[in-house]
């Protein structure tokens, strides 16, 4: 599939010289990157480089000292998680962080509440409106639990699934607040080559059916080669390598980053 | 087998999601529903009606109240017999002062009155978690309580701090007999309860939940945490203050702060705990538990005790009702409510092993 077929848009998401910093500590340097619509962008590196920083700082868990992000050609400095959210930018964690206690599809539906207008006495009184609203979101809902093939566990506790579901239902509770900008935190990580198969599946038809950009962090050097338009590679918080999966991989500095050097 | 629900499909999601999903369910409610309100009070003398069933609906409200804050949005309080209280004393300012207001209108404002006071108090939720918020919560106990006795305008400057509410009259008509307030009290504590329910399935409801299970993750897909947290804190009071004010009103007639103590507190928390967190059902398991067992034990004791000393037997009470608790929580750490959901599921089955 060539970048071309899926329509790879103007840039959607714009990173300028952020710098981020935890007291004495920088945890990104000076970092700028750009996501174009419709794109899948891989953004790998070592432990520690910095990575999930980076996504906490695109949807607003941390707030940069340095830089200035533009979203929709709406430039920001900073924001706060839930303004992300309702700009259309969902993400899942690197450490799933399901409601533990509520069922898969109570968890889906909660990634909808954004979208729920009838007021809090409505929904008391579950009248009109308010049964009507849970009812649509909840087709909705229906057609992510089926696109993610997870029909059969919509009533269980999230708590009580095995792993690799339950990272399933979590890129479920994202895509039911249909973004227009998915960040995924190493979406396959301790997965087998199965449920790796699986999720890469998913990201892809996600791209492709939804149009959704998807920023992604990954170690699994095979999927990111594979799936991505467009990697990004961080070290100690600087970006070292930027461009095509095949540009990058013959670049000196990423090979010294990740194999290291002689000195 | 009992309990069979096969051959019961859904074809709508609206019948999916019906709080009773399954027919044998439904018709058992209403079955107690019909009982509650048409058997009990033909049948029960006043002794039942007056000292058992209204303080155990009325305590069920306030669990369920707390139930809404603690079970359902994690946020643990122990000021529960507080917001009470201010339930009870408005509801008494509002019949005082404001005589041409209707008797439920008073219950309503009062209930709105302890969920203002009750917002105050959930502001420190925003960044105290868990123990620390509990202990945080002491202080709506303790100035409540201090405050009510202070100052005299709240009891009409009364001497002795104590407020008897007028008798209640609904529409012109006075409620006079037990069976009647156990009607009023009944009435309310269900029409509440239904509306409970429909929140914590609702959107906001989720809201609570998510905030209690996971909040990093609850504030990135879109949920204004402290919004979520003094809406919790807001309906949980309100239901506190409308049990208050039928405490007051309905159960007690005469009541000073002192009725509200931190022993109060603890009591609707022992509810919660016993009966199960995050369950409306498990309010009034709990709420039966603490309120009726030590009952049994008392009719047990005299039945069975005739040898044993008046003193021995009313400590071999406390005892039990000690150890039972104890049993409960060790047999089913998620409450009466878990435990009925697990045989509901064992029933289903019954008496096959898969």
């Amino acid at each position: 599939m060539t970048a071309t077929s899926r329509n790879i848009g103007s840039t959607l998401l714009d990173v300028r010289n952020i710098t981020l910093r935890f007291g004495g500590v920088k945890a990104l340097t000076d970092i700028s990157l750009a996501v174009r619509e419709h794109e899948i962008c891989s953004i790998i590196g070592p432990n520690g480089a910095g990575k999930s920083s980076m996504l906490n700082v695109i949807n607003g868990v941390y707030h940069p000292q340095e830089g200035q992000i533009t979203y929709r050609g709406v430039p920001r400095r900073r924001m706060k998680a839930h303004e992300a959210a309702r700009q259309g930018i969902a993400r899942t964690f690197q450490n799933i962080a399901l409601f533990k206690g509520m069922s898969v599809l109570d968890n889906l539906m909660t990634g909808r509440n954004l979208m729920m207008k009838t007021s809090f006495i409505q929904q008391a009184l579950r009248w009109g409106a308010a049964e009507r609203e849970e009812l649509e979101h909840r087709e909705k809902v229906e057609r992510i639990i089926d696109f993610l093939e997870i029909q059969s566990v919509r009533k269980t506790p999230v708590g009580r699934l095995p792993y690799g579901l339950q990272k399933r239902v979590e890129l479920g509770r994202a895509l039911a607040a249909e973004p227009s900008l998915l960040l995924l935190d190493e979406p396959m990580a301790g997965m087998n080559l199965e449920e790796k198969e699986d999720m890469c599946r998913f990201v892809l038809d996600v791209n492709d059916e939804f149009g959704t950009t998807i920023v992604l962090i990954e170690h699994d050097m095979g999927v990111v080669m594979d799936i991505s338009d467009h990697v990004v590679v961080l070290d100690y918080g600087k970006k070292i390598g930027d461009g095509a999966p095949g540009e990058v991989r013959n670049n000196p500095e990423v090979i010294a980053a990740y194999l290291g050097t002689s000195h | 087998m009992i309990y069979r629900e096969s051959g019961q499909f859904k074809t709508s999601y609206r019948a999916d999601q019906a709080i009773f999903p399954i027919p044998q369910d439904r018709y058992a409610l209403f079955a107690l529903l019909a009982f509650a309100f048409i058997a009990v009070p033909l049948g029960a003398n006043d002794y039942w009606l007056g000292s058992i069933l209204i303080p155990f609906l009325i305590l069920s409200l306030a669990a369920l109240g707390l139930n809404i804050l603690t079970g359902y949005c994690g946020q643990l309080s122990l000021g529960s017999a507080a917001f009470m209280a201010v339930g009870a004393y408005a509801a008494y300012n509002f019949q005082l002062r404001l005589p041409e207001l209707p008797l439920l209108l008073d219950f309503l404002l009062a209930g709105l009155v302890a969920a203002a006071v009750g917002i105050v108090f959930g502001v420190p939720s925003l960044r105290i978690k868990g123990f620390y918020l509990a202990v945080a919560t002491l202080a709506a106990q303790f100035f409540i309580e201090w405050a009510l006795t202070k100052f005299g305008w709240f009891s009409n400057h009364s001497a002795s701090g104590v407020i008897s509410p007028q008798p209640m009259t609904i529409l012109g008509y006075t409620l006079t007999t037990q069976a009647d307030k156990y009607l009023l009290v009944l009435g309310i504590v269900s029409v509440l309860a239904l509306l409970a329910k429909n929140l914590v399935r609702s959107a906001t409801g989720r809201a609570w939940m998510a905030v209690r299970d996971m909040d990093v993750a609850a504030e990135v897909i879109g949920i204004r945490i402290l919004h979520t947290k003094l809406l919790a804190f807001a309906v949980s009071s309100f239901y506190c203050g409308v049990a208050g004010a039928l405490w007051a009103f309905a159960y007690l007639g005469t009541v000073d702060a002192q009725a509200f103590d931190l022993n109060r507190s603890f009591q609707i928390l022992f509810m919660v705990i016993i009966g199960g967190v995050g369950s409306i059902l498990g309010s009034f398991l709990g709420a039966a538990f603490i309120v009726l067992l030590p009952i049994l034990l008392n009719l047990l004791g005299h039945l069975f005790g005739g040898a044993v000393r008046q003193d021995v037997l009313s400590n071999l009470e406390l005892i039990t009702f000690g150890a039972l608790i104890i049993f409960f929580l060790i047999v089913e750490p998620h409450g009466l409510a878990r435990l009925w959901q697990i045989t509901k599921e064992k029933l289903r089955l019954w008496p096959f092993p898969h």
